[in-house]
C-alpha cells in the first residue's frame, strides 16, 4: 500500500515539526522586560494631537506627553497648577492671568512661553490662525467663551471671556487643553498627531499603526522624572483577547476589565485598581407627553427599579448606585445628604394608583453599546422586568449607538418615554447645564431630550456657571441636585467605577477619578 | 487568452463603478454621521454642523461622490477622520496583512483539504476515510471565532506555547519567525472551516474520478496505485475542485474579520467594521473599493486558470 504509506511517513514528517517549532521558537512566554510597562488598550489611538482627540481611550496616553496649564490633583477633580504656577482672575469673573512655570522646555527643546501657550489657543479657536486647518478640533468649544488670548510678557498669559465661566480652569486641566509644541506644528503641520510633542514626564518615540505606541522616559522633566524608562501602549479591542494577553503575560496592565471576567485575577499575581469616575448612568424620562409627564410616575419608576441589583449582579460590582445628578466623584459640589431612591415596589405600586396610571404602556429606547452605557441591554432588560413587576408595559427598542443618539438627541416627544444614557464630564456644570435647563431642550439646542423644566433649576445652574468661589458654587450645586432628585426627571441609575488591573510587579499605580491613566509615578520591577 | 483576459477586465469596470455608488449611498443613508461618531456626548446641533462643515460633509451628496470618485482617479483616497491618517495608507498597510493571514489560510486549507479528500476516497470507507470525515465534520460545524477562543485559552494562556494576539511581538521580534509564530493559531482556525469543505468536496470529486473507466485501465496495466491516484485521478479531479477553491479563498478573506478581531491580527476586515462603527466615511467607502477590487481580480483569475485546466470552457 504505497500511497497510505507515504501518508504514514508524511504524518510523521509533520508530527516531527509540530514538536520541534516549541523549541525553535522565540519566547512567547517570556517576561516583559522591567522598567518597561506594556498598556492593553481598548482601541487604537485616532491621534496624539491633544486638541483633536476626544476619546479617553486616547486621552490615557495624551495625559503622558503633554501637561496643561492646571492639573486635577491626585485623587480629586480640583484643579491645582501645572504649567502655570499661579493665576489671578479679574473680579467679574472674565480675566484670567497666569504666571508660567520657568525653566519647562517641549521635548524638541524649544521653551515654554506665554506665546506658545498663546499659539494653542488660537489654534484652536481662531478659525484664521495659519495652523486652524491642523484640525478639526471637536471639542474646542470647551474654551469657547474665551474672546482672546494675550501675551502680558514673556512668562504672563491673560485670557479674557465674554462672560464669566466658571468651569474654565477645570476645562484647563482636562486633555482638550492640553499644551503643544507651537515649533513641532509648524514643522509636521496636520501630522502633529503622530508625531506629538509636549512636555509631559515622558516623551513620544514610535506610534506603528495598530501595534503599538511607546513613549520613553524624558531626561530634561522639569519635576520629579518618571519612574518607568518607557511605556508602550497596545490597542486590543476585543476585551476577551485583553483578558487572555494579561493572564498569558503578554501586557502588564490592562484598563476597563470586563465584569465577568474580573474574578479570573482576584489572585496574589495581580493587583484590581477601582475608582469612581464622574460618570453618572440614567434614563432619560419623557416629562412632556405620555406617563412620565406626571411627576408622581417619574418617581415611580424611580421607587420601581432595583439599582442594587443591577450594580451588583448585572455589573457584577463595577458601580455604585446613584442617587442624583451630580456623580460623587465630583467631591466638593456633590450633596453627601442625598439618599438613592429605596427599592420599594409597594410604595412604586401606590404612587401609580394615586396618578391614575396603572398599566401604562411605556416605549424604552435601549442601545447596543457605546461610549460608557457599560452594559445597556442586559440593564435594559433588568429594568423591564422591574417596571413590569409595579404594572407597566414596557416595550424595548434598540438601537445601534448612532442611530440611538441620532433618536434621542432631537427629543423622546412623539417617539419614546424613556431612553438610556450616560455621560462623563470634567465639571459638575457639565451635564446638568446642557441636559437638565429648560433652555436646553433639544430644538434650542440641548441635551434636554426629556424637556424637564424647573425655573429654580435654570436659576442655580445660571448662577453656579458665573460663581467664581468655589465654596458658593458648591451650595448652589447642592441645592439643584436636591430638587432635581425630588422632580425625578430621570431615572437615577448607577455610577461607574473604572477598573483597571496589574501584574504584581508594577507599583505605585493609582486610578485617577478624572479616568486618565497617570504613569509618571509607576515603576515595574 | 490575451484577449480573452483583456475583455473580462473591461467588463470588470462597470461593476466597480457600481460599486463605489452602492458604496457611497450606503454610507450616506444610514443613520447617524462622523460628526456625532466623534463628538459623542457632545454632539449639540452646533456643534455638528460646524464640525461636518470642517470635516466637508456639508455639501449636497452627489456633489459629494463626484469629488470622492475624481479624487481616487488620481489616486487621492481622501484622508480618514477617526486615524487621521491618508486612507490609502491604513488600507494598503491593513490589507497586508490580511493577505499575510488569509493566503496562509488559502494555503493550509487548499493542501491540507485536497490531500485529505483524496485520502478519504483512495480509502473510501476504511479507518483512515472515517478519521478524517469525522475530523472534517467538527472543522466544518465549529465558528471559526469560538475555535480561536478555545485555541488561546489553551495554547496561550495554560499552556504558554503560543503567543495570545497581534501580528509581532511587542518587544524584539519583528522578524520572518516572529510573524510565523503570530500566524500559527489565527490561520489554523481560520483554515479549519473551509478546508473541511475543501476536504469534502475533493473527496466527492475523487470518488466520481476513481470510478472512471480509464483509472481501471491504469491499474490494469500495473500503473503503480500512487501514480494513479496522484497522476491520474487527481488532475482530472482538480477540474472540479479549482472552482471550490475559488469559493473558498472569498470565504476566508471574508472569515477573516471575526479571525482578525479575536487574534487582534491588524488586518482589513477589523479595520472596516472599526470603522463603520465609526462612520468614518472615507476609510470605509476606499478599504470596501479597494477590496472589491480585488475580489473582482480574483474571480477573473479562476476564471483564467479554470479554462487553461479544463479545455471545454471556451475562453
Amino acid at each position: 500500500m504505497p500511497f497510505l504509506n507515504w501518508t504514514r511517513r508524511g504524518l510523521l514528517m509533520a508530527a516531527t515539526a509540530a514538536l520541534t517549532l516549541p523549541v525553535l521558537a522565540p519566547g512567547a512566554q517570556a517576561q516583559t522586560p522591567p522598567g518597561v510597562l506594556i498598556v492593553g488598550q481598548i482601541a487604537e489611538p485616532k491621534s496624539l494631537d491633544p486638541a483633536a482627540d476626544t476619546a479617553v481611550n486616547d486621552f490615557r496616553i495624551l495625559v503622558n506627553l503633554y501637561e496643561g496649564l492646571t492639573r486635577y490633583k491626585s485623587g480629586t477633580l480640583e484643579v491645582e497648577p501645572a504649567l502655570a504656577e499661579s493665576w489671578t482672575i479679574s473680579d467679574d469673573g472674565t480675566e484670567y492671568t497666569f504666571k508660567l512655570r520657568p525653566g519647562v522646555t517641549f521635548h524638541d527643546g524649544t521653551p515654554l512661553n506665554a506665546e506658545a501657550v498663546k499659539f494653542n489657543f488660537d489654534r484652536m479657536l481662531d478659525e484664521a490662525h495659519p495652523y486652524h486647518d491642523t484640525g478639526p478640533f471637536p471639542l474646542a468649544f470647551f474654551f469657547g467663551s474665551v474672546d482672546k488670548t494675550e501675551v502680558v510678557d514673556d512668562m504672563t498669559v491673560k485670557f479674557t471671556l465674554s462672560a464669566p465661566y466658571a468651569p474654565f480652569l477645570s476645562n484647563l486641566a482636562y486633555p482638550t487643553g492640553l499644551i503643544v509644541s507651537p515649533e513641532a506644528v509648524k514643522k509636521d503641520g496636520k501630522d502633529f498627531g503622530r508625531a506629538p510633542v509636549g512636555t509631559g514626564p515622558f516623551k513620544f518615540v514610535e506610534w506603528k499603526s495598530n501595534e503599538r505606541v511607546v513613549i520613553d522616559k524624558y531626561e530634561d522633566y522639569w519635576g520629579d522624572k518618571a519612574g518607568l524608562q518607557a511605556v508602550v501602549f497596545r490597542p486590543i479591542t476585543d476585551a476577551n483577547t485583553r483578558v487572555a494577553e494579561m493572564l498569558a503575560g503578554g501586557i502588564d496592565m490592562m484598563v476597563e476589565v470586563p465584569p465577568t471576567s474580573i474574578g479570573e485575577f482576584r489572585t496574589d499575581a495581580y493587583q484590581i485598581f477601582e475608582e469612581a469616575g464622574p460618570h453618572v448612568w440614567f434614563l432619560i424620562l419623557n416629562a412632556k407627553d405620555g406617563p412620565f409627564a406626571d411627576k408622581k410616575v417619574r418617581q415611580a419608576a424611580n421607587y420601581a427599579i432595583n439599582k442594587s441589583a443591577i450594580v451588583n449582579d448585572v455589573l457584577e460590582g463595577t458601580a455604585t448606585v446613584a442617587a442624583g445628578p451630580t456623580p460623587p466623584a465630583f467631591g466638593w459640589a456633590y450633596n453627601d445628604s442625598l439618599e438613592p431612591y429605596p427599592y420599594d415596589p409597594e410604595k412604586a405600586r401606590a404612587l401609580l394608583k394615586e396618578a391614575g396610571a396603572e398599566g401604562a404602556k411605556l416605549t424604552f429606547f435601549v442601545t447596543e453599546g457605546g461610549s460608557g452605557m457599560l452594559d445597556p441591554i442586559p440593564m435594559g432588560t433588568a429594568i423591564q422586568a422591574d417596571l413590569e413587576a409595579v404594572g407597566f408595559d414596557v416595550e424595548i427598542q434598540t438601537y445601534e449607538w448612532n442611530t440611538f443618539l441620532g433618536e434621542v438627541n432631537p427629543g423622546l416627544s412623539g417617539k419614546a418615554d424613556m431612553a438610556e444614557m450616560a455621560w462623563m464630564t470634567n465639571d459638575p456644570d457639565t451635564l446638568p447645564y446642557l441636559a437638565l435647563r429648560t433652555e436646553a431642550w433639544p430644538d434650542k439646542g440641548g441635551f434636554n431630550s426629556g424637556y424637564y423644566s424647573n425655573p429654580e433649576v435654570d436659576k442655580l445652574l445660571d448662577a453656579a456657571r458665573t460663581e467664581t468661589d468655589q465654596a458658593k458654587r458648591a451650595k448652589l450645586y447642592q441645592q439643584m441636585q436636591t430638587i432635581v432628585q425630588d422632580d425625578a426627571p430621570w431615572v437615577f441609575v448607577a455610577n461607574w467605577k473604572q477598573n483597571a488591573v496589574a501584574t504584581d510587579r508594577v507599583e505605585n499605580f493609582e486610578l485617577q477619578p478624572s479616568f486618565l491613566l497617570e504613569l509618571k509615578d509607576v515603576t515595574k520591577n | 487568452m490575451g484577449s480573452y483576459i483583456l475583455k473580462r477586465l473591461v467588463s470588470a469596470l462597470p461593476v466597480l463603478l457600481g460599486i463605489t455608488v452602492i458604496v457611497f449611498l450606503i454610507m450616506s443613508l444610514i443613520p447617524g454621521d462622523p460628526a456625532t461618531a466623534i463628538l459623542g456626548s457632545y454632539a449639540t446641533p452646533d456643534n455638528v454642523e460646524k464640525l461636518n462643515r470642517d470635516l466637508g460633509l456639508d455639501k449636497p451628496m452627489v456633489t459629494r461622490y463626484f469629488i470622492w470618485l475624481g479624487n481616487m482617479l488620481t489616486g487621492d483616497f481622501g484622508r480618514s477622520f477617526s486615524l487621521n491618517r491618508p486612507v490609502i495608507d491604513e488600507v494598503l498597510e491593513r490589507f497586508h496583512a490580511t493577505l499575510i493571514l488569509a493566503g496562509t489560510s488559502f494555503v493550509l486549507c487548499a493542501v491540507l483539504g485536497i490531500l485529505a479528500g483524496t485520502v478519504s476516497a483512495a480509502r473510501q470507507y476504511g479507518a483512515a476515510d472515517k478519521a478524517i470525515t469525522f475530523v472534517v465534520l467538527i472543522g466544518i460545524s465549529i465558528p471559526s471565532f469560538f475555535l480561536g477562543m478555545m485555541m488561546i485559552l489553551l495554547f496561550a494562556v495554560d499552556l504558554r506555547w503560543l503567543p495570545v494576539s497581534g501580528m509581532y511581538a511587542i518587544y524584539g521580534g519583528g522578524d520572518l519567525p516572529d510573524l510565523i509564530w503570530h500566524l500559527i493559531m489565527p490561520a489554523t482556525a481560520l483554515a479549519a472551516v473551509a478546508t473541511g469543505v475543501v476536504a469534502r468536496l475533493s473527496r466527492a470529486a475523487m470518488l466520481e474520478v476513481l470510478r472512471q473507466d480509464y483509472i481501471r485501465t491504469a491499474r490494469a496495466k500495473g500503473v503503480p496505485e500512487r501514480r494513479v491516484i496522484m497522476g491520474h485521478a487527481l488532475r482530472a479531479a482538480m477540474v472540479s475542485i479549482i472552482p471550490v477553491l475559488g469559493l473558498q479563498a472569498g470565504f476566508v478573506l471574508s472569515g477573516a474579520v471575526y479571525i482578525e478581531i479575536v487574534f487582534q491580527w491588524p488586518g482589513i476586515g477589523r479595520m472596516l467594521v472599526d470603522a463603520i462603527l465609526k462612520r468614518d466615511l472615507l476609510l470605509v467607502q476606499g478599504g470596501v473599493v479597494f477590496v472589491a477590487a480585488c475580489y473582482v481580480l480574483f474571480n477573473i483569475a479562476v476564471d483564467v486558470a479554470q479554462s487553461l485546466l479544463d479545455p471545454r470552457i471556451k475562453t
